[in-house]
């Protein structure tokens, strides 16, 4: 009983801290798959470059300005939402992704520190607009799988895929 | 009903979508549950008229004209970003909303495998690491456990090798460096995929280190044997080995590189001078000059 309180006194006392404003933020205990330790402050500048990075994607896909992935997104995720990008723009459609609550959990640190890889149970809201016209708002439960690797002061998405259930 | 309004229109569907989560299946159309990465699908629509398909998500969109009652056909290659999808039919001022996943092509196309240090001492145990992540054709991270096997292999050293099998996508392993210098292949293998990394493995901290001493006029001339490590492997020329003369309480250091593997250096002949030699924190042999 003292362990599982100990243990969710740790999850609640990461959320607030992070995203007290916004989307609901909890943080499971880590369950890192690799030799490499994960120290509290590398744990909590993936988590604040991670939900940071959702803020970018938001706005890139809502503006269809692929330039405001630069700073928290490299290599294929960025490559794949800057495709998404170009292809809503072409087709004159626009989408808002709003962010509700992430449920994540870090397991993996790679030996050589270069890579972390996280999974969030996400919940987010989807307006998707056709030459400015709403055609639907929808609320999304999805469990994502991010890679991230250090740029020169942050986290970087490296991967950011969705997964089934 | 039809609705004018933008922001009415925008409102209801807001009102009556918000707290709905999405489903794999809905009224006016029927969706896969899932689909693999660049397969070709379809969705079959119900009712009449025209309307608009909209396939959304982080990965990619798609937004088709379609005839309502027929179904809609997706080549293969048309959806290829693994992800969350949703499929929105829009009629008018009625639209109809699923959802489905696009799961990762089942083989294997590419390894990402970043293998550290590219250049280590030998003999050190789990010195090198591994790490992949394996991915289909499209660049989806395939999450299905994977099996992957490493392999490190040298010149003169036998091989070592071990297969261990992916969590959401990605593995690491650590292997030890061999005892032998020289560069050493490390492989990463997901049935006939593999992707190569050379190890450069160069020799450890000298072991042994032993000098003479033979007179030369007013000078004494030292010289190493053969620099060496533990392994036997010789030290690369250029690392710098230092003599030090100790004499009434006076102090000469002369710092000189390896050459052709032993070092070399003239220091003054003073009866009862003690000579030492070392390079890095290896101190070597030391010999007393002349006099007892």
């Amino acid at each position: 009983m003292t362990k599982f309180l100990l243990v969710m006194c740790t999850v609640f006392a990461a959320t607030f801290p992070l995203r007290a404003d916004q989307s609901a933020v909890r943080v499971e205990p880590t369950n890192v798959q690799g030799p490499r330790p994960l120290v509290k402050q590398t744990e909590t500048a993936v988590i604040r470059d991670y939900l940071q990075a959702w803020q970018s994607v938001s706005a890139a896909l809502e503006q269809n300005r692929a330039d405001l992935l630069d700073r928290d997104f490299v290599g294929a995720a960025k490559d794949k939402l800057t495709d998404t990008i170009q292809e809503q723009a072409r087709l004159g459609l626009s989408t808002r992704y709003q962010d509700r609550s992430h449920d994540l959990q870090i397991v993996y640190y790679s030996p050589e520190g270069l890579s972390i890889q996280l999974i969030d149970n996400v919940e987010y809201d989807v307006e998707i607009l056709d030459h400015d016209k709403i055609q639907t708002t929808q609320r999304v439960r999805a469990r994502y799988i991010v890679v991230l690797t250090p740029a020169e002061v942050r986290w970087r998405v490296r991967i950011f895929q969705g997964q089934p259930e | 009903m039809k609705c004018s309004s933008r922001s009415l229109l925008g409102g209801l569907v807001f009102a009556t979508m918000h707290l709905a989560l999405a489903s794999a299946q809905s009224g006016g159309m029927s969706l896969p549950k899932t689909v693999e990465a660049g397969s070709a699908f379809s969705i079959q629509t119900t009712g009449s008229g025209k309307a608009v398909l909209y396939i959304v998500g982080l990965g990619q969109v798609l937004r088709r004209d379609v005839q309502l009652g027929e179904t809609t056909s997706f080549a293969a290659g048309d959806l290829h970003n693994a992800g969350h999808y949703l499929a929105v039919l829009a009629n008018g001022s009625s639209t109809e909303n699923g959802a489905f996943d696009v799961v990762p092509a089942k083989n294997p196309a590419n390894l990402s495998f970043l293998a550290k240090p590219s250049r280590l001492s030998v003999s050190l145990h789990d010195g090198i690491s591994g790490a992949v992540c394996v991915f289909d054709a499209y660049q989806n991270l395939i999450t299905a456990p994977t099996p992957v096997s490493f392999e490190l292999s040298g010149v003169s050293t036998a091989a070592q090798s071990r297969t261990v099998s992916t969590r959401n996508g990605c593995v690491w392993t650590e292997m030890d460096s061999a005892a032998k210098e020289g560069a050493a292949q490390f492989v990463a293998r997901v049935g006939n995929i593999s992707t190569t990394r050379v190890i450069q493995q160069v020799p450890g901290d000298p072991c042994g280190l032993r000098m003479s001493a033979r007179p030369s006029g007013q000078k004494i001339e030292l010289e190493t044997e053969p620099v060496r490590d533990c392994g036997g492997n010789a030290v690369p020329d250029g690392t710098i080995v230092t003599f030090t003369e100790l004499y009434d309480g006076s102090q000469t250091t002369v710092d000189v590189p390896l050459k052709r593997g032993v070092a070399r250096a003239e220091m003054p002949a003073y009866s009862g001078a003690k000579i030492s030699v070392a390079t890095g924190v290896v101190m070597g042999n030391e010999i007393r000059w002349g006099k007892q």
